[in-house]
């Protein structure tokens, strides 16, 4: 492999990495202060991605795509934590997987009847389209790039807010120790709807910003919930550093893994989870057993 | 223990109960019955790991889905296999996958258990679907039922649906018999004990793990012996008996049943699969919506499931455990 492959190969991996970043740190943080298992979170990355669909259609314009939709994600996880994962909260894991499995059930029925079954495309922005050509025969595509430092724009945003706000302490702390924080006073209601709600606004992002490079189809939050569990189980749950490393990791085991080994590449990324499970059961940064 | 005896009684009436259908239920409710037995007994073989254990697995679909695919791979195409050796072979891979991925995922507690094993089925999901190994995605037809013969002589004929489902039927009823022995045996109580409490348990020196690596063991093969009938009665396997979806909706049917007896996914997976039927048979274009809010009330008004219902009717049935404790006593025994 040449260093421009290789160098295209590497954009790919990180640009990959990125997006289950986005997914996979809701999921986590979600677990991680609501202590709430939530299987329906793929899903919200597959309406995300119709509801773009849906909204690019009829406005023409894919950034109104990008805000709505997230906007129209997050007022509805504020609804969904209210009416459904609010009743979750102390209940066993069993109750939590099936409750989100029926929610998946039901989200999946909500799409067939607003947005149908149909492959769509999504259009990206003007602006971003075409590509850059490297060598004769290879070129990248702008709108991949342009997915790549918006991902880490957001990724960094998760930082800083979780590093420098008041509720980011508070998150941070609760997913240390939840009891704790509830000894010390601190009303998790509000925070628990806000982090539920951020949650899906991000897998509703992540399904928009990959829209235009991936098809829209109904089975895409499937294979998204899995592997943001693998994400979060390499990384630890509840540490979104973590969910860093292990989106990483996949992102570059996957991609790496179809160019050099196609025939083992859908085993690759179990394989690894195996191996960093026998090393560290509770994940990379992972402290605590939950 | 009297709640189980009496429950080996009544499992036994309905059973002999069941063996009479034939004589009076045509064809077509034979064939139901069939898959109703046959997905129960995925169930019940869940229920040993999830109901006794404590431990929520999402992956055995895969190995229902593997002992299928074993036969399929091995089942030539136009002389019948001998299910003498074709049952072992498949079960026996069902059993090896799980003893692998139960020593993996059993190092991991709770919610990382749930998402290891989510991850290490759709693992084999996708092993099938995306690689043609056995026709990917869009399946693979067995052309030829295995055969029940010795010298040559049928013993009995599963392409009849009498046949098929009286051999069903007396899988079904051994493999819960062995449940029955295996719960009530020395080993299930320490199962129920590394539940209730696991660092007691431990305290009191028994290998928690590798009691727990048998019962996921032991539960992944009966998954493997549902699915090699399975797959035999439809003469096709195909990825989707392999997908999560299957092991959430018997983890429903375990939930249905109730979780603290052997025979109670039998009921939940009855329940559960003729509702399935009313439903798409009243509802064509919105069973998948009512299915999901059936469930979504189960889970919000009835943890202990439709035995829960028929308490409140008629008193409580046997019950060794109040329903919905097992499972908040074994979050407190990790700390979560």
């Amino acid at each position: 492999m040449d260093l421009v492959t290789f160098g295209v190969q590497l954009l790919n991996a990180v640009q990959y990495g990125l997006v289950l970043f986005l997914v996979a740190s809701g999921l986590t943080l979600v677990f991680g202060i609501l202590g709430v298992i939530n299987l329906a979170h793929g899903a919200f990355y597959m309406l995300g991605a119709y509801t773009a669909f849906w909204l690019a259609a009829a406005t023409g314009s894919f950034w109104i795509a990008l805000v709505g939709g997230v906007a129209i994600a997050f007022v509805v996880g504020m609804l969904m934590e209210d009416v459904f994962v609010r009743r979750l909260y102390g209940r066993d894991h069993l109750a939590q997987v099936l409750l989100s499995f029926a929610l998946i059930l039901i989200l999946d029925e909500v799409r067939l009847h607003l947005f149908g079954k149909d492959v769509h495309s999504v259009a990206p922005p003007d602006f971003l389209q075409g590509s850059i050509q490297l060598t004769d025969t290879l070129s990248y595509p702008v709108y991949r790039l342009a997915v790549c430092l918006f991902c880490l724009l957001v990724a960094l945003a998760i930082f800083a807010v979780l590093r420098w706000t008041k509720i980011g302490m508070v998150v941070r702390a609760g997913a240390e120790n939840r009891e704790m924080v509830r000894a010390l006073g601190i009303s998790f209601d509000r925070v628990s709807r806000y982090v539920f709600a951020v949650g899906i606004a991000l897998a509703a992002l992540a399904g928009i910003v990959v829209a235009p490079i991936s098809t829209v189809y109904p089975g895409m939050g499937d294979g998204m919930l899995i592997l943001s569990f693998v994400v979060v189980v390499l990384g630890g749950i509840g540490s979104v550093a973590g969910a860093a490393i292990g989106a990483l990791a996949v992102g570059l085991t996957d991609t790496f893994g179809k160019v050099f080994f196609p025939a083992f590449s859908s085993v690759s990324v179990y394989l690894v989870m195996a191996l960093i499970l026998l090393w560290r059961p509770n994940g990379i940064l992972g402290r605590r057993e939950v | 223990m009297g709640g189980s005896r009496r429950e080996a009684a009544l499992a036994a009436l309905t059973f002999v109960a069941l063996a009479l259908l034939p004589l009076a239920a045509p064809a077509y409710y034979l064939q139901f019955g069939a898959k109703v037995l046959l997905v129960g007994l995925a169930a019940m073989a869940l229920n040993l790991v999830v109901g006794f254990g404590g431990l929520v697995s999402l992956c055995h679909a895969a190995f229902y889905g593997l002992a299928g695919y074993t036969l399929a791979l091995v089942s030539p195409r136009y002389e019948a296999a001998s299910l003498f050796w074709t049952l072992p072979l498949a079960v026996g891979a069902s059993a090896v996958a799980a003893l692998l991925i139960g020593a993996l995922s059993l190092r991991t507690r709770g919610v990382y258990f749930i998402m290891v094993t989510l991850a290490f089925g759709q693992m084999l999901f996708y092993l099938f679907a995306d690689t043609d190994i056995a026709g990917g995605s869009d399946g693979f037809y067995i052309y030829t039922r295995p055969e029940l013969a010795l010298g040559g002589l049928t013993l009995v004929d599963l392409d009849k649906p009498t046949g098929f489902y009286l051999t069903a039927l007396a899988t079904v009823a051994l493999a819960t018999l062995l449940l029955l022995r295996l719960t009530r045996s020395p080993f299930g109580q320490a199962l129920a004990a590394a539940h209730e409490n696991e660092r007691r348990a431990r305290a009191l020196g028994f290998p928690v793990y590798r009691i727990r690596l048998a019962a996921f063991t032991v539960s992944g093969a009966l998954a493997g012996l549902a699915g090699y009938f399975a797959s035999v009665q439809f003469g096709y396997v195909a990825p989707q008996m392999l997908g999560w979806h299957f092991s959430a909706t018997i983890l429903v049917m375990v939930v249905l049943g109730g979780l603290g007896s052997v025979t109670g996914p039998l009921v939940g997976a009855a329940a559960f699969l003729g509702l399935e039927e009313v439903l798409k048979a009243a509802l064509p274009d919105h069973w998948a919506l009512a299915l999901g809010t059936v469930i979504l009330l189960v889970v919000l008004l009835l943890p202990g499931g439709v035995r829960q219902l028929a308490d409140a009717a008629l008193g409580p049935l046997s019950r060794e455990r109040p329903p919905g404790k097992p499972l908040a006593a074994a979050e407190g025994a990790t700390g979560a």
